[in-house]
């Protein structure tokens, strides 16, 4: 196996553009893992802890640009303003030790349908930033996830950031597991109400072979919702939102549970989201929007 | 946050520091909580080999060839071995030898060793592995055990003959021990239907209890390194030294002494380490390398590569009389013992003895059952067999006082056992047994405080769900649940399984300094710690090196069955009497003694009775060091009868209480445990911070079995094999524990202590499930709950 390690980001392009099989590896929670269970034995690796600016966010427009190595730590202490739902993503990745290494650019590259960063990235409409030696694009995180664990990242390219947007209304995240740290989702969800566009954004993870929108519960939820007041949505329409969130999960059964439980559990999950935009919408409102 | 009542001083002398009833620091905590500590993995010499096994891809085939031409081929490898390679006996086993060192005839387990490979490097190793060429032919794998155990037309396991039938416990099939206990009107032949005519109250129930395991993180490994003699020395972390020596040096055709083994630093065992892993296959290696073997699993192959918690089905059935006293018990407990024998004979003995608990029940009639299946092998994990009939026997017991209209705690006090009375073997239990006042206390204990009384009561971290914020605390509920479970302690029916301590006082530097040596594992639990405080007591000398565990000294019998401080305790205590009574002898004949006076050693000295300092032990000893070896043996045991389990087949009986506090978000199936409260008999608390910790960790682990710790099988094959996946409690899973420990001594026992180790398993997870139930009203009937199992919705399907 060969180990690459540029010392610049250009350096890393052009690694990445001759070697277009060479796995980039970071903080390495995924990466080595596949490859010490023997899962996986990419012919190369490129190391981007020396690239400078992998490991920076900064104030981007209205919004923030995270670098694609910004450690969950550094997402849980600086950006739970900026992007809630993300950060609270964050805050229930793994282990103090994992967040401390673990990125967004790694759940993005590896694309598993569990990983925690995806549901906050399509609720938000957060847009990923993907470079290569021929120049730099902006992908939807919405057009990211094309199969399983794949992607529209093309072989040549890295993830060099994600553009987060200004949040203009509450966001809410929550995972299922079975256990209370530490645990892969069984299913999970957020939320992210714009008053701005008046849309309200979804994204669930765990659910289907890859991070899913659930887009007729953002329409039915949109236009159900009370954009002016914010006041409580009548029970029957929460529990339709939770249904046509759940319809739009593509869940099997595996060890951490069945498809019929992560269905049940995202319309759970879906329901418990609203109804707290909805009230987080009417005690901020005004400040978020 | 815990809260523990400390056990009362010891009444021991105390001018010795650190002795039995202290909590000196043990001498390896620092080392491990700054991660120091030296584990079997860490080893390393200069001119050492890896080794690395080739295990079955399948859970059950025919076995047809072997061709290593090609890994023997690659550079850097230096062996390549298969069952043709094994001089010596080609099958090993802790009851039956029948667990082949490498595969030959058939497989019987997906991860079943097949061929090993020593080279120069790890991931050569890996390579030479890559290019074995087997060939199998694959048959239908035998995962069902309860058609393994009752459908004479199941494919067998093991071929007639190939394990041993005693024809009494054992009878062939997919048997491996069926054991009956019939007593009252059972052992005279009465139907259930005749006592259940006679019941007012009858309930049933099947349960199934779901294979754990031990999660040790410290993974199997040891280094072999080949002796000029021919022999091999094993630096290993096990269990017990000398039963490992038993099994390996038949394999390898050698003389036992010219197997030496040595205890590397263990990273817990559970039970997991009793069996063999890599032991035989480390040695071969490198005798036929003549090299230094280093075996190292990863986590994956850990879980191929140890026993687990056998799996149980069991079928209840419990009648009383309307004011609640128990009339009769009938249970059915079918364990899963998987390809190899194991111990699941002795886990048999215990599910079949420990089955329906530690009540009063004039009749019962109990059928335990080790089967034989393909799926992995199970056998020792603490609790071993009494874990998954508690859970049984507690869940009838709640679901009868459901029935009932009584308080569980009540109807458990009307029908406990006390001293004097008998368990279903017919054994008189002689040594006190508070039971009622244990439960009683439990009971009593304060509550947790309840949600609104908490500083935030929206913090995740205190709410099912954790730090995934699920929920804010809307449409939680509370739950409480009671349980209490009985553990046999040592080795039971009629195993002697001695211990052997040799002890050394001498002069050293101008100072009394005592040796003590055995070959008892230190798997985490303190025993050295323990060690160290018993010489001290015994000999009045605070300086006290415990030498490291290897089998130049004789056997120390097992550390598991709760019995190390008990056992290598007794036998630490009767060599330093031993020392002693030379000692003083050598008092008596050197120093200015009064003739008849009655002497102890302490703070170092020979003391009078009235504690004057006669002579300094330092110049006593000079050039003349005392040392003595002693074996200490707990009092006979017998089998059972094979036909109405029959017999005083135990040493000593264990017995831990739990209530468990749980809150549950009933929509989501998730639970949070509030605070568990364990009372617990130890006979005397030798070491009552290392007590508590034991307490607080076997209630983790019954935690762990009610909620999430589950090896997942399906079809023979291990779904989970990793900590991913395999769950077990973190912090915030495991609660605030009120610990409240008793000492009603043993008398039998040395200092009246009573094993710790185990009871704690066995209560802790059947309170969990009893206060799930509370809080949700479901049945319930299968640990680890699921969330599945919470909502309502069906199990997830099993796929490969």
């Amino acid at each position: 196996m060969e180990f690459l390690s540029p010392a610049t980001w250009e350096e890393a392009l052009a690694a990445k553009s001759e070697r277009p099989d060479a796995v980039p590896i970071m903080g390495g929670t995924d990466v080595m893992v596949e490859i010490n269970f023997d899962r996986r034995r990419p012919p190369a690796l490129i190391d981007l802890t020396r690239v400078p600016g992998l490991r920076e966010w900064r104030a981007d427009g209205d919004g923030v640009r995270l670098g694609a190595g910004v450690p969950y730590t550094g997402i849980v202490d600086a950006l739970g303003g900026a992007a809630p739902a993300l950060a609270a993503a964050a805050r229930s990745v793994a282990s103090p030790q994992i967040r401390n290494r673990g990125s967004v650019g790694g759940n993005l590259g590896g694309a598993s349908p569990a990983g925690d960063a995806h549901p906050p990235l399509l609720a938000t409409d957060a847009v990923v930033e993907l470079a290569s030696v021929g120049g730099v694009r902006r992908v939807p995180a919405r057009e990211f996830y094309l199969g399983p664990r794949r992607t529209a990242r093309r072989d040549d390219e890295l993830i060099a950031a994600v553009l987060l947007p200004a949040p203009a209304g509450p966001q809410r995240f929550a995972k299922v597991g079975t256990r209370n740290a530490m645990v892969i989702a069984v299913v999970s969800f957020a939320l992210a109400l714009d008053a701005r566009s008046r849309t309200v954004g979804t994204g669930i993870g765990s659910a289907g072979p890859t991070p899913l929108r659930a887009p007729g519960a953002e329409e039915f939820a949109a236009a159900e919702f009370d954009w002016e007041g914010g006041a409580p949505l009548p029970e029957s329409a929460v529990h339709r939102f939770g249904e046509l969130v759940a319809a739009a999960a593509r869940p099997i059964d595996d060890v951490r549970g069945s498809a019929g439980y992560r269905r049940h559990a995202l319309a759970v999950l879906a329901r418990r989201a609203l109804a707290r935009a909805a009230a987080d919408y009417r005690e901020g409102g005004a400040r978020c929007a | 946050m815990s809260e523990t009542t400390a056990p009362a001083s010891t009444g021991l002398p105390t001018a010795t520091r650190d002795g039995v009833g202290a909590s000196p620091l043990r001498p390896d905590g620092a080392l491990k909580a700054t991660g120091e500590f030296a584990y079997s993995s860490d080893m390393w010499t200069e001119d050492m080999l890896w080794g690395a096994t080739l295990r079955s891809p399948h859970p059950h085939a025919r076995l047809l060839g072997v061709d290593t031409a090609a890994a023997l081929a690659l550079p850097g490898v230096h062996a390549v071995l298969t069952h043709e390679d094994v001089p010596g006996e080609k099958r090993y086993g802790l009851e039956y030898a029948d667990q082949p060192v490498l595969a030959f005839g058939k497989v019987r387990y997906k991860g079943e060793p097949v061929a090993i490979v020593a080279a120069d490097h790890p991931e050569t190793a890996r390579r030479a592995l890559d290019r074995i060429r087997v060939d199998y032919e694959v048959l239908e794998p035998v995962s069902d055990p309860l058609r393994a155990a009752f459908d004479p037309d199941c494919p067998l396991v093991h071929e007639e003959g190939s394990v041993p039938d005693d024809g009494r416990h054992r009878r062939g099939g997919n048997l491996a021990r069926h054991q009956p206990v019939r007593t009252g009107a059972f052992a005279e032949g009465a139907t259930v239907e005749e006592l259940r005519a006679r019941a007012d109250v009858v309930v049933t129930g099947s349960y199934e209890v779901g294979m754990q395991d031990q999660a040790f993180l410290g993974p199997e490994s040891g280094l072999a390194v080949p002796a000029e003699d021919g022999g091999v020395d094993l630096y290993v972390a096990t269990q017990w030294l000398h039963v490992d020596q038993g099994q390996i040096a038949p394999c390898l055709g050698l003389a036992p002494d010219k197997v030496r083994l040595a205890l590397a630093g263990v990273g817990g065992a559970f039970g997991a380490r009793e069996d063999l892993s890599m032991q035989v296959h480390a040695c071969l290696l490198a005798l036929r390398a003549r090299r230094p073997v280093k075996i190292v699993y990863n986590r994956e192959e850990s879980f191929l590569g140890h026993v687990h918690r056998h799996p149980a089905r069991m079928e209840y059935e419990h009648g009383a009389t309307g004011d609640g006293a128990l009339l009769y018990a009938v249970a059915r407990i079918v364990l899963d013992g998987g390809a190899y024998t194991s111990t699941t004979p002795a886990v048999v003995g215990v599910a079949a003895s420990m089955g329906v608990g530690p009540y009063a029940i004039p009749n019962v009639r109990v059928d335990a059952y080790g089967v034989y299946t393909t799926n992995p092998p199970c056998g020792a994990m603490r609790g071993f067999g009494a874990v998954q009939a508690c859970f049984g026997y507690e869940s009838q017991m709640d679901a009868l006082a459901a029935r009932l209209g009584a308080h569980p705690v009540d109807l458990r006090v009307a029908n406990a056992l006390a001293q004097g009375s008998r368990v279903i073997t017919g054994q008189r239990i002689d040594a006190p047994l508070p039971m009622a006042e244990m439960l009683l206390r439990a009971r009593d204990a304060p509550m947790p405080p309840g949600r609104s009384a908490l500083p935030d009561p929206a913090d995740p971290r205190t709410l099912p769900g954790g730090v995934s914020a699920t929920v804010l605390g809307e449409g939680v509920v509370r739950g409480v649940g009671y349980a209490v479970g009985m553990k046999n302690l040592c080795f039971s029916e009629g195993f002697d399984d001695y211990s052997t301590a040799r002890v050394r006082l001498e002069s050293v530097g101008g100072g009394p300094a005592v040796t003590v040596h055995t070959a008892a594992a230190e798997v985490g639990q303190g025993l050295v710690t323990v060690q160290g405080q018993i010489a001290r007591t015994e000999l009045g000398v605070e300086r006290v090196t415990v030498l490291p565990a290897d089998t130049r000294v004789g056997s120390a019998g097992s550390s598991s069955a709760s019995r190390q401080t008990y056992m290598t305790g007794g036998a630490v205590k009767a060599a330093c009497e031993a020392v002693r009574e030379r000692v003083l002898a050598l008092a008596r004949e050197r120093g200015p003694v009064p003739p008849g006076a009655r002497l102890s050693l302490s703070g170092g000295a020979v003391v009078s009775a009235s504690g004057d300092v006669l002579v300094p032990l330092a110049e006593l000893l000079d050039g003349s060091p005392v040392e003595e070896t002693r074996e200490y043996h707990h009092r006979a045991t017998r089998m059972v009868d094979p036909v109405n389990g029959q017999g005083d087949s135990h040493v000593q009986f264990g017995m831990c209480v739990h209530r468990a506090v749980v809150d549950v978000d009933v929509e989501l199936g998730l639970v949070k445990v509030v605070e568990m409260t364990a009372v617990q008999d130890v006979g005397r608390a030798v070491h009552p911070q290392q007590l508590v910790g034991q307490i607080q960790g076997a209630t983790a682990q019954g935690v762990g079995l009610a909620l999430m710790e589950e090896v997942q099988v399906a079809d023979g094959v291990i779904r989970n094999p990793s900590f991913t996946d395999y769950l077990i409690p973190t912090v915030l899973d495991t609660p605030p524990m009120r610990i409240d420990v008793l000492e009603c001594p043993d008398p039998a026992a040395p200092y009246g202590l009573r094993g710790a180790g185990e009871p704690g398993t066995l209560s802790s997870t059947p309170a969990v499930a009893a206060a799930v139930r509370a809080a949700t009203g479901r049945a319930l009937t299968r640990v680890p709950i699921r969330p599945e199992d919470i909502v309502g919705l069906p199990a997830p399907r099993r796929r490969r």
